[in-house]
């Protein structure tokens, strides 16, 4: 999402976001962001965000294209960190460090908090070796453990059936749905505590998306789950919290049904009933 | 506003003519290209399988006015290639990738692709004259290590600028997707896009080889030739190109016939690898 604004252009009057008050967490924040601002150079892409992902919650980021949902996804595995130009200033803490810090080990950040693309990414080798080269990354398995674990993240994916009797064929071969599930398999193979979703099923089929949210709702179970999603009605039934963001502010955050029941600005509202977006 | 008329308005038909005319140009000239190609390609049928027989393989290079055939200068051919590709493929499979993975701005990466582009474009006898006054003068004597080092010089160019391009050509999100895994750039370099890119990187091997089978300039000044036997890379060691360029130069009828036989067996070993390449870049681009 590339929108670059600087922050005088935005015509929303008060600055002043939903403070993460409103949203009562019921459990504690996973990732806690306070004040992050976003450039992609010497554009302004986010400007004063103040967010709490909850643990073991699914919390969606909607807005119009460009209005920096992506951007705000992409800060939280620093996967921005990769392209020169672009930097982050604010403090997101995640287990008790600002992962903001140039001390951040990226590669251990990543590991802990996944990511699933909007085009399906299976990497050009067999459908078990799309899992294990993650795993093989950080831990060292015996064959029989590996197998195990291969397994086990292809259930969570709720693939295991459809897949297991051809392990060894590539991933690439894969329909587009279950290339995706494969992903999400992959990413969950690893273990990590937070996954983030980046439209994941902008590219599919209605019922390769149903799958996927059913998926969601299931990973939650164990998962931090944050979702940046096109469709408002994916992120209602998805969601438990909702953040509604237009040109790099968060305009308004709180509990789903709140937000697409009765939101408290009418910028948000707009958006929701489709006046504008 | 008319209706544009049932066989098209003087404007259409004009733009019609246009590109009729166009279409047409660009298939005479690709007709004289393909002309020329066949020409050569059946000039050089005719007389060289003329000259094929089993003798080719298992006789030297002979004396004028004698039989014999070009095993010497095949085994030589081969060994030369050999050694140069070995060395050649690590260097630039290993460039290309810091070249599109890690370089992909900055002075040091600006500046060797720079000199790459200069050396894939410079003319080869250049760089055989280079290792004949670095190599062949200091030592004293022709040698197939020189020939070898003349040919990777050829060879490394190609290599790092197929596996640059072709690295490239990996969609980013897959190397985003690595690296969301928590995998250090290095891996992702390897086990991933390098992986993605295989077809490419060994079709750029594989046409570095056809390049380097046909070059002579480089080969006179280093490997030179040998009329013997001989499979010593230290010493002068003979080969298909500066055998043809020999033959091919002197007044005697069945080194000429050598000749064309050799520059067949050149061409068909070309053709071959490029139809190698072809097959194994298929699979990446089907997928």
């Amino acid at each position: 999402m590339r929108m670059p604004m600087s922050l005088i252009d935005v015509p929303i009057a008060a600055r002043q976001t939903a403070s993460p008050a409103d949203a009562s967490p019921s459990t504690a924040p996973t990732i806690a962001i306070r004040n992050l601002d976003f450039f992609y150079g010497g554009f302004q892409a986010l400007a004063h965000i103040d967010l709490d992902v909850a643990e073991r919650e699914v919390t969606a980021f909607i807005g119009p294209s460009g209005c920096g949902k992506s951007t705000l996804l992409r800060t939280l595995n620093r996967m921005y960190s990769l392209y020169p130009g672009q930097r982050a200033t604010g403090e997101i803490r995640f287990n008790g460090a600002n992962i903001l810090d140039a001390s951040t080990d990226l590669n251990l950040l990543r590991a802990k908090v996944g990511m699933v693309f909007q085009k399906p990414t299976p990497f050009p080798m067999s459908i078990y070796e799309n899992i294990a080269f993650g795993v093989r990354l950080y831990e060292r398995l015996s064959a029989r453990r590996m197998d195990e674990r291969v397994e086990w993240a292809l259930a969570k994916a709720a693939m295991w059936n459809e897949v297991k009797d051809k392990l060894h064929q590539s991933g690439m071969a894969l329909s587009g749905g279950q290339q995706q599930r494969l992903c999400i398999a992959r990413a969950i193979a690893v273990r990590p505590e937070v996954l983030l979703l980046d439209e994941p099923t902008s590219a599919l089929d209605p019922i390769s998306t149903a799958r996927i949210e059913e998926l969601i709702s299931e990973l939650k179970a164990d998962y931090t789950i944050a979702i940046v999603t096109h469709n408002m009605q994916q992120a209602a039934r998805v969601s438990d919290r909702t953040a509604y963001m237009y040109l790099g502010e968060l305009v308004e955050f709180g509990n789903t049904d709140q937000i697409f029941l009765k939101p408290a600005r009418k910028e948000t509202e707009d958006y929701i009933t489709g006046r504008f977006g | 506003m008319t209706a544009i008329p049932v066989n098209g308005s003087r404007r259409y038909r004009r733009r019609l003519f246009v590109s009729r005319f166009n279409l047409l140009m660009a298939l005479a000239t690709m007709a004289l290209g393909m002309l020329f190609l066949c020409w050569i390609l059946a000039t050089l049928f005719v007389h060289g399988v003329a000259a094929l027989s089993p003798a080719l393989f298992t006789q030297m290079t002979p004396p004028p006015g004698s039989a014999g055939g070009l095993r010497n200068a095949i085994v030589g051919s081969v060994l030369l290639v050999a050694t140069a590709t070995l060395v050649s493929t690590p260097i630039g499979v290993l460039a290309g990738i810091y070249l599109a993975e890690y370089g992909r701005s900055g002075w040091l990466a600006e500046t060797t692709r720079f000199v790459n582009d200069m050396l894939l474009s410079a003319p080869s006898i250049i760089l055989g004259l280079f290792v004949y006054t670095i190599y062949v003068l200091p030592a004293g004597h022709f040698s197939g290590w020189a020939g070898s080092m003349a040919l990777a010089l050829i060879a490394i160019p190609v290599v790092l600028r197929t596996t640059e391009n072709t690295l490239r050509l990996v969609p980013g999100n897959l190397r985003e997707a690595a690296v969301a895994l928590g995998a250090p750039m290095s891996k992702v370099s390897v086990k991933v896009t390098l992986r993605a890119a295989r077809g490419g990187v060994i079709t750029g091997v594989l046409l570095a080889v056809a390049r380097m089978s046909g070059e002579t300039a480089p080969l006179l000044f280093t490997a030179l030739n040998n009329q013997f036997w001989s499979t010593d890379m230290n010493g002068p060691i003979a080969n298909l190109p500066v055998v043809i360029f020999q033959f091919a130069m002197s007044p005697f009828d069945d080194w000429k016939a050598l000749a064309w036989a050799g520059a067949l067996l050149i061409t068909l070993a070309v053709l071959a690898l490029n139809i190698l390449a072809r097959t194994l870049l298929r699979p990446a681009t089907l997928r």
